[in-house]
């Protein structure tokens, strides 16, 4: 009886014990990638699209200033650039720019706001957005961001991000389609 | 003698009466057209048209200012839907995507006739194999996932283009899901009226419909914040009314001030009431039948020419100071002396006849309300001269005398007696060397002396200007400046034009002349154009061999754009798009804003972008490019240039004109008094004056308009006639009679000299250009006058 009971407890103290690294897991990546001030890595972003027969690439590299700063710029097979500060997004293209309010068009936010919070490493702005789950540890760890927003979850069903320690390596968007984007991250090869 | 008096009484009240059923029924006008040219050329009359009903005549800009974004968002919201269900405004926007849905299913279902890049080389093959992998690579970029809905439909990417077409300027930027200023500190809201900007009740109207739906939302808000959310407008017709209040106010409250001032003065000099009313005979006369005047030559009377009634009170008040002063000891030596109408008259006769000189120049001037000011005061003060000369006598009661005012005179005459213990050379040695001082300033200010541009008639203050260009940065929205515009006898043929323009100007674009351009053909394309793109969509059975040949070889298969086939089918028996299918949606204004109908004629306007940080257009290197393409129906009109063209070109002409006038008021003197010395004495205290006003102004920063050359006519104009007294009195020697004509020389300044300063009060810049000009100037043309009287 007091064996059970104590195998109990040290069950209940296991799943606790278990539990509790996972969120403070999570909390040390955010505190690790708010670290970071700034960044520049380049990028390979793949779309999977039903309607076509292959997926189209994209290549270019992706810049990040703390605390809200975000640059994706494109240079195959277009050069084009993509600025989201605070909460506006510019994008530039052959001269022409766009300038568009995130908080208008918020069917984008899944698309820059998952990275850009993940890289401040602001759990409070990933949260206000999407339901966060954390799997792995430190030095490889997985995002999956599922928008909370009804209107935003009929397009996107999810992201996911991976990375080790405070970089990113991986970010996939799937579309509630089935369509999805894989963008892989690197660093840049020093010269 | 008795009956002759009763006619000349009786034949005065006809004339008053008979002029004041005219200004009772004359009409009056308070838009732009006094500043415009009374015979314009082709280039003007455009110009006129842009300005007083052009499309940017009729935008009213709103901003909310104060309390917190949430709050500042959903007052605009309340407002704006407010004044959509509003008949008085054509359109009004805040940034709220109201009409996007249907712009955007508009734009969609015509994409084929819209877009500029349907030709049949674009549908053949190669140029659908091209579009299509254009498309595919856009499906790369980061819009690309929200753009694949798009796909099956256009695979050669149309819509996006005839948006990217549509929206050459950047859009403002959005706070709270409306319009606000980049730092997020003001809401923003642009209502265009349905009526012309020239219309300024309707603009009154509008403008009070702007500020009952302010209220009513703040109201009925619930956000916290609303009670201090503060509104604030600007924009041509804001601008109009503004004005109109502005000299409505000025002119009635100066003009009241004014003649409190006087009356107040003259009744202290003549302590007698029936004097007081038979002193401002002549004024109200000579006012009442100036505007006569005006009604019957003019047409319509400009409320500025009734804010410069009150010039008129400066002098005419002066004939009756004259008369009653220098009367006074008339009637005491009845028997012996020679009346007053004898010895002074002639003097105020020439007085008044140089003033005439001055101001009849005036009338030629190709600038209405020159022209108008002119026809004013010669009329206003030939009139108030007759009732001085021949009604005053005759409703002088008899035994009549007022206060004696010799004491003054003497005074004054004390005043002057230092001065005029100098010797003649050193007096015109003192006022060689202030009028070479006075040239010195003027020679050194010389390229700055004169303000060219026309903005510096404008009521309007510097502030509100600024906080209007500011709004319209905000906006994103710069003001219009270079328009290329063509007109013809149809809509659909202005279009075809402005289809040919655009030609020329797409390589100028490419080649960086130019940073842009809008076109109503964007919107609507003309008959034939949208027939040509039709028919450059080839069949069904062709388009779907040519879909089958493009897409070898694309990741798209041609399988999957069978929506694109329906949709292209479906265009080739479409009806074209006429003007009424735009109703409803955005577009609907944006095509109007770029349309002008007058009369017979339509034109279509292409607003011209600058590059970017460029501030001006080349305009003539793209004049020239049109000349070469031999597109003799377009005008290139730059705004600005133009308005300030028309402005300088007024100016130079008021300048001929002043100095013609002061030619035959030096004829006409010379013709009087008979004595080149004598004239020479007479005017040159009137330079002097003159001179020594100008290099203050100048001194003082202020840059020389228009108004200030008339304050200067009117500086000679009031000022000879104390020079002419200064002159007569050197060549009679009367006993007493020096005290008199001081003391009416004295009081008549004073009056003028408080009419004036007044003006300089005001907040219309006319009117203060005309007080600091005249007060200074009458003042220095008295004091000259009799300092230099005995040189």
């Amino acid at each position: 009886m007091t064996r059970r009971a104590l195998g109990l407890l040290m069950l209940a103290g296991l799943s606790a014990g278990s539990a509790a690294p996972v969120a403070s897991d999570l909390d040390t990546v955010m505190s690790l990638l708010a670290m970071r001030r700034h960044g520049r890595v380049e990028f390979v972003e793949q779309k999977f699209l039903a309607i076509l027969s292959r997926p189209v690439e994209s290549s270019g590299e992706l810049l990040y200033d703390a605390p809200d700063r975000l640059e994706k710029r494109t240079l195959l097979p277009r050069a084009e650039t993509l600025v989201l500060a605070g909460s506006k997004l510019t994008m530039q293209r052959g001269g022409h720019a766009r300038v568009l309010d995130l908080r208008r068009y918020p069917q984008i936010q899944p698309f820059v706001e998952s990275i850009r919070a993940t890289l401040a490493g602001d759990r409070g702005a990933l949260e206000r957005v999407f339901h966060v789950e954390f799997a792995g540890n430190v030095r490889r760890w997985s995002l999956t961001l599922t928008p909370l927003d009804r209107q935003l979850s009929r397009t996107v069903k999810q992201v996911q991000i991976d990375g080790s320690q405070d970089q990113l390596l991986r970010v996939e968007i799937r579309q509630t389609d089935g369509d999805r984007s894989l963008m892989t991250l690197r660093s840049p090869a020093t010269p | 003698m008795n009956r002759r008096r009763l006619a000349v009484a009786a034949l005065w009240v006809c004339c008053v009466a008979v002029a004041s059923v005219i200004v009772a029924r004359a009409r009056y006008v308070t838009d732009l057209s006094a500043f415009l040219p009374a015979k314009p050329t082709p280039t003007q009359q455009l110009l006129v048209d842009q300005l007083r009903d052009g499309p940017a005549s009729r935008l009213i800009l709103i901003a909310l200012e104060r309390g917190d974004a949430r709050a500042r968002a959903q007052v605009s919201v309340a407002m704006a839907s407010r004044l959509r269900r509003d008949p008085q405004f054509s359109s009004v926007n805040n940034g709220e995507p109201v009409t996007a849905q249907r712009d955007r299913e508009f734009l969609f279902q015509h994409r084929y006739l819209l877009s500029d890049r349907v030709t049949a080389a674009r549908f053949a093959p190669a140029g659908l194999h091209d579009a299509i992998g254009e498309t595919i690579d856009d499906l790369a970029s980061p819009a690309g996932l929200l753009l694949k809905s798009l796909l099956p439909n256009d695979p050669t990417g149309e819509m996006l283009h005839i948006i990217d077409q549509l929206q050459r300027t950047p859009l403002p930027a959005t706070s709270e899901g409306v319009w606000a200023s980049p730092d997020g500190a003001r809401a923003l809201m642009v209502a265009q009226t349905a009526a012309g900007g020239s219309d300024t009740d309707a603009q009154g109207n509008a403008i009070e419909a702007i500020r009952a739906a302010f209220a009513a939302a703040v109201r009925e808000s619930s956000a916290p914040g609303a009670h201090a959310v503060q509104l604030k407008l600007s924009g041509p017709g804001v601008f109009a009314v503004g004005a109109r209040a502005k000299i409505e106010h000025a002119a009635v409250r100066l003009s009241i001030a004014s003649s409190i001032l006087v009356v107040t003065l003259l009744f202290a000099v003549y302590r007698s009431l029936p004097a007081l009313a038979l002193g401002l005979a002549p004024v109200a006369s000579g006012a009442v039948i100036g505007i006569a005047a005006v009604a019957l030559g003019f047409g319509a009377v400009h409320g500025i020419t009734l804010g410069f009634g009150i010039t008129l009170i400066g002098e005419s008040v002066d004939y009756s100071i004259y008369f009653f002063v220098q009367s006074r000891r008339v009637p005491q030596n009845e028997a012996a002396g020679p009346s007053w109408q004898q010895t002074w008259w002639p003097t105020i006769r020439l007085g008044m006849l140089t003033s005439v000189c001055g101001f009849a120049s005036l009338l030629p001037s190709g600038f209405p309300g020159l022209a108008q000011l002119g026809l004013y005061s010669v009329s206003g003060l030939v009139a108030a001269a007759l009732v001085t000369r021949y009604v005053l006598p005759a409703l002088l009661p008899d035994g009549f005398a007022i206060h004696d005012v010799t004491p003054l005179g003497a005074g004054v005459a004390r005043l002057l007696s230092r001065s005029r213990q100098l010797r003649g050379w050193q007096l015109a040695a003192m006022s060689l060397a202030l009028a070479g001082l006075a040239l010195t300033v003027l020679q050194r200010h010389q390229d700055s002396l004169w303000n060219r541009e026309l903005a510096a008639l404008s009521p309007i203050s510097a502030a509100d200007q600024d906080y209007d260009a500011m709004l319209r940065s905000d906006l994103g929205a710069a003001d219009v400046r270079t328009l290329l515009i063509v007109s013809a006898p149809t809509l659909d043929s202005a279009l075809g034009l402005a289809e040919r323009a655009a030609q020329v100007l797409g390589p100028l674009v490419d080649s960086h002349v130019i940073g842009g351009f809008d076109s109503p053909a964007n919107y609507l394309p003309s008959a034939a154009t949208q027939e040509a793109r039709r028919a450059s969509l080839p069949g069904a059975t062709q388009l779907r061999e040519n879909l089958r040949q493009a897409t070898a070889g694309l990741a798209l298969s041609s399988e999957r754009l069978q929506p694109f086939l329906r949709d292209a089918e479906a265009a080739r028996s479409s009806p074209p798009i006429t003007a009424q299918d735009l109703q409803g949606t955005s577009l609907r204004t944006g095509f109007d804003a770029l349309i002008l109908h007058q009369k017979d004629r339509w034109n279509a306007l292409l607003p011209l972008h600058a590059l970017p940080k460029a501030q001006t257009i080349g305009t003539a290197r793209v004049a020239a490019a049109l000349q070469r393409a031999k597109l003799t129906e377009a005008r290139v009109l730059d705004l600005k240039l133009e308005s300030d063209d028309l402005y300088a070109g007024y100016l130079a002409e008021a300048i001929h004109l002043s100095l013609a006038g002061i030619l035959a008021i030096v004829v006409l003197l010379l013709i009087a008094l008979r004595s080149p010395l004598r004239v020479m004495r007479v005017l040159a205290p009137l330079f002097l004056a003159v001179l020594t006003v100008a290099a203050g102004l100048a001194l003082s920063g202020v840059q020389l308009t228009i108004l200030h050359l008339v304050g200067m006519l009117l500086i000679v104009a009031v000022g000879s006639n104390y020079a002419l007294f200064f002159d007569r009195q050197a060549g009679v020697h009367e006993a007493g009679g020096e005290s008199l004509t001081l003391a009416s020389l004295v009081i008549a300044n004073a009056s003028t000299v408080i009419g004036f300063g007044l003006l300089s009060f005001s907040q219309v810049p006319v009117l203060v250009a005309l007080g600091t000009t005249v007060a200074p100037g009458a003042f220095l043309a008295l004091l000259f006058a009799a300092v230099l009287s005995r040189a």
